[in-house]
């Protein structure tokens, strides 16, 4: 079977010559989820913005090739490359709150990339989009497509985001830690909304996270990141039964369990950060930045 | 709830106009040089000068004669112009026109020229074209508009006389006109070579006082355009597929206007405080270029006229300010 998403050997560097990203080489199956799984700067979201195109101008990738169903993104035109992930993929955002224009209202903020880059009619588009709200449980879709933005919950607006991403029927979708903003409560309803509408669509999905709890309940595959290198990788019900880096047995350790509300919280243990950093300079030091 | 905000709006401008109609009463009354002096003859008499005092009323106190003027004001009569021997209302009404257009025609060049380069320089950022468009407006800025004025006179009166240095309009030509609106009544009329006459003389001062705006304009929208390209909504787009002007144009120039629309409020009055200086340098026939013949001949009652009309605009365009800054942003439109 051919792969949605195949990322092989990225690397990224910021202005001052650090990688962000150090090799990275992970691939995503259609339908397929797959985790991404680390702490905070461990170059997780960097990936997903990088299939995307949206990474940060101080970052530029200087390595690696990322193939989006075959088609090669780093060979592409900006336009056909445009385009192409505009049909594709889609984003599920971190942060419903900052991820909609406020001076716009809901409806068109949905309908927009169907009509304008998908060329669909108005009609078609506005069916669809009722379609998935009604899949994500809005029961009033005439307010919310009126409404501005701040005039729906932080959950609401997740949802709509969530029926925006899965509307265009994309391949892949990158959901960078969709959850993270949100109430506790709010929290397990999206999460359950975002795998069955995967289920239902057959949709890939990148799904940033650093949550391992999270990543038990969504994914069928898990790549452990930590300082934008890929520290091991398995099928996540292999990773939770026998984590075989010292570092992703730390983290699991350091996880919070319900089971035990009175346990203090344990930060990673200091000798395995001590052995990743020698990991990290080894890597470093046997990598040549690619000329040109 | 709105009527009661319309109203402390109102009450708000009424209490402004009156602060600026005292001062001004007060000061040019105050300030060195007497209207009478300069018109009587030499050799007139104490007696001549007297008689002339009492009939322009200035033989009373400071306060009776603000009074005085003040209650003419509120039935719409704001004097006897004491040079030129006319109403102030109407000289005042004859000559706005011709200012309102010149303004509204700088501040169209300034937003269209800024907006454009702030576009281009956000669209461009971290390039040479971004360097390029910041030098030149901070060029633009640095120069006031009255030397902008001079500087287009020898470029484009002097050296390559392309444009009219002086007046409104060409003498010799037969004006159809109904209003003192030449320009916008000739578009409308579709008189359109009285409308080239009329640009032909209008341009440059409107470009000298519009280039100090566009350059305000260019680097504030450009620095908020920036600032909301990072922005989390304006990812999404670009990952729907739409290209950087779309982005631009779509999703971020509404949100990144606002601002700029405030300080483009403000600016405006001081553009119109430019048109003084500047009408008075290409002799275009407007209301702040009889504004100096008024002080200098110190022709109180013009004087007064002028400077409350003047008021009484930039009051109305905080205003207009304020209600587009709602219409623009539905977070404030409730409540």
């Amino acid at each position: 079977m051919s792969t949605c998403l195949d990322i092989t050997n990225l690397s990224a560097v910021l202005p001052n010559g650090e990688r962000v990203l150090r090799s990275v080489s992970l691939s995503v199956l259609p339908g397929e989820v797959r985790a991404l799984v680390g702490e905070s700067g461990a170059g997780k979201t960097m990936i997903g913005k990088a299939v995307l195109g949206v990474l940060p101008s101080s970052v530029r990738i200087v390595e690696g090739d990322m193939l989006l169903e075959g088609e090669d993104l780093g060979k592409l035109q900006p336009k056909a490359r445009r385009t192409l992930i505009g049909a594709r993929t889609a984003l599920i955002p971190q942060d419903p709150l900052t991820a909609l224009n406020p001076s716009r209202r809901i409806g068109p903020q949905m309908t927009d990339r169907l009509v304008r880059i998908l060329g669909w009619t108005v009609e078609k588009a506005d069916q669809r989009v009722r379609q998935l709200l009604d899949e994500v449980q809005i029961r009033d879709p005439d307010r919310v497509l009126r409404s501005y933005p701040h005039e729906l919950s932080g959950g609401m607006r997740q949802r709509v985001l969530i029926a925006a991403a899965f509307a265009a029927e994309p391949r892949l979708i990158v959901a960078d830690e969709p959850t993270t903003a949100l109430d506790v409560t709010v929290q397990k309803q999206i999460l359950r909304l975002i795998a069955a509408l995967q289920r239902e669509h057959g949709t890939a999905i990148l799904f940033v996270t650093h949550d391992l709890g999270v990543v038990a309940k969504i994914s069928q595959k898990v790549s452990v990141l930590y300082a934008g290198k890929v520290v091991e990788e398995a099928e996540t019900a292999t990773l939770f039964a026998a984590p075989q880096h010292p570092y992703t047995r730390a983290l699991m350790a350091a996880t919070p369990r319900y089971t035990d509300p009175f346990a203090s919280l344990k930060p990673v243990d200091e000798a395995v950060l001590a052995g990743l950093a020698a990991e990290i300079t080894a890597a470093d030091k046997a990598w040549r930045r690619p000329h040109g | 709830m709105l009527l009661q905000r319309f109203l402390i709006r109102l009450l708000t401008m009424l209490i402004t106009l009156f602060g600026v109609a005292v001062v001004v009463f007060v000061v040019i009354r105050v300030a060195p040089g007497d209207p009478i002096a300069m018109m009587l003859p030499p050799g007139a008499t104490d007696a001549d000068i007297a008689r002339l005092r009492a009939l322009y009323g200035l033989d009373k106190t400071i306060v009776q004669q603000f009074f005085i003027w003040l209650s003419g004001v509120v039935r719409g009569d704001f004097g006897t112009s004491i040079s030129l021997r006319q109403d102030v209302l109407g000289l005042v009404f004859n000559r706005l026109p011709a200012t309102l257009e010149l303004a509204i025609v700088a501040l169209l060049m300034a937003v269209a020229l800024g907006g454009t380069t702030a576009i281009i320089g956000a669209r461009e950022r971290g390039t040479a074209v971004e360097a390029g468009i910041d030098i030149a407006s901070g060029a633009a800025l640095s120069i006031p508009d009255f030397l902008w004025g001079l500087v287009l006179i020898l470029l484009f009166g002097v050296l390559v006389p392309i444009f009219d240095i002086s007046g409104r309009v060409s003498p010799q030509l037969d004006l159809p006109f109904v209003t003192q609106f030449y320009l916008f009544e000739s578009i409308l009329r579709l008189r359109l070579d009285l409308t080239w006459d009329l640009l032909k003389h209008m341009l440059m001062p409107a470009v000298a006082l519009a280039l100090p705006l566009a350059a305000i304009i260019s680097q504030l929208l450009k620095q908020s355009l920036k600032e909301v390209l990072d922005l989390d909504y304006v990812v999404l787009a670009r990952v729907k597929g739409f290209s950087e002007t779309q982005v631009i144009l779509r999703e971020a120039l509404k949100n990144a206007a606002l601002p700029t629309l405030t300080l483009v409020g403000v600016q405006f009055t001081f553009l119109i405080g430019g048109t003084v200086i500047v009408e008075r340098l290409f002799s275009y026939e407007g209301l702040g270029n009889m504004a100096i013949d008024a002080v200098i001949n110190r022709d109180l009652p013009l004087i007064q006229g002028i400077v409350l009309v003047f008021a009484l605009l930039f009051v109305l365009i905080n205003l207009a300010v304020d209600m587009m800054y709602a219409l623009l942003n539905p977070r404030l439109r409730r409540g």
